[in-house]
């Protein structure tokens, strides 16, 4: 990750995108989110969905991998150049989660995640608090989950 | 017929889930399909962390609580899904060798305004530790069936 001092509000990272498929809905939903609706084809079509659709930590999850192979790279990158790597994490946690629509089966989803906010920590003097905003969309052009995330980033200045 | 409905929802209501052992192999597990930074994955580098040891994503939390109120109550339930998360906040790491509860309290009831059939229950979740020690605290708001569309009588 860049340090703190580096990153700007505005700032974009296109983390990239993830499909969804049946078995890949089915699995997650079985292991952490078992309503009919993300488990059963037929009910779900009897239920309000309409069909199988993805549970929302699974919407939110695939961003996180993709999020954390995205600062992977990005690190990867930066060390080639020679460049020193930041820190990051933990995070504080999130707020105005919004599952904006169902992600059905063969949905593709493209993540991008944007600054919104960088400040100093109190209680960490040696890292700042980033807070971005990341969006999900379908490849409808649709918004599908959108939720703001706060997390520590090391410091280049360590006063 | 699922046995609750959104009518048996009360604000105050309290309810405990679990206890439910959280191992390290999950927890590592978890990190290495869906979130995988070091602090969640190997104890050597996640000592050099501000985590300061191997602690669960806080994704892998928030999935936990979701299997445990799965089970506890809403798989039980005339569900409808939830539109979103109002927060979450991960107070302090969710160690291997947890055994974690869940405590559920109903904040607040109201039905719909587009759709006589749903009514809404907005909820703080708390995951807690062997000492009640709040590792995780969330506020959602989940949809539910009605037994009888119309104003709440």
């Amino acid at each position: 990750m860049k340090f703190f001092e580096d990153i700007s509000v505005g700032d974009l990272f296109d983390v990239g995108r993830h499909k969804f498929t049946a078995d890949n809905i089915k699995a997650f939903a079985t292991r952490f989110d078992p309503q009919l609706f993300h488990v059963d084809e037929a009910a779900a079509e009897r239920s309000h969905f309409g069909a199988l659709c993805a549970s929302g930590w699974h919407t939110a999850v695939a961003w996180m991998r993709l999020m954390t192979d995205y600062r992977r790279r990005m690190d990867e990158a930066m060390r080639a150049r020679g460049e020193p790597v930041a820190a990051i994490g933990p995070a504080l946690g999130f707020r105005e989660l919004k599952w904006h629509k169902p992600v059905y089966v063969g949905d593709t989803i493209a993540y991008k995640s944007q600054v919104i906010e960088m400040r100093l920590s109190k209680s960490r003097p040696h890292a700042g608090l980033m807070s971005f905003r990341t969006t999900g969309v379908n490849q409808n052009g649709e918004p599908v989950i959108s939720l703001v995330s706060t997390t520590f980033v090391e410091r280049r200045d360590k006063s | 017929m699922p046995k609750l409905h959104w009518e048996d929802f009360e604000p105050g209501a309290v309810a405990t889930y679990g206890p439910r052992l959280v191992t390290r192999e999950e927890i590592v597990a978890f990190a290495a399909e869906f979130d995988p930074q070091p602090m969640h994955l190997d104890e050597a580098a996640a000592s050099t962390t501000m985590l300061g040891g191997l602690g669960a994503s806080g994704w892998h939390t928030c999935c936990l609580l979701m299997r445990m109120i799965a089970d506890g109550f809403v798989l039980d339930s005339s569900s409808m899904g939830a539109p979103g998360i109002d927060e979450v906040r991960w107070l302090k790491p969710l160690r291997p060798g947890t055994n974690i509860r869940i405590r559920v309290t109903v904040l607040e009831c109201r039905p719909s305004g587009s759709r006589p059939e749903m009514g809404l229950v907005k909820f703080q979740y708390e995951v807690l530790d062997e000492a009640e020690s709040c590792l995780t605290v969330m506020t959602s708001t989940s949809m539910f069936g009605r037994r009888q569309a119309g104003p709440r009588t």
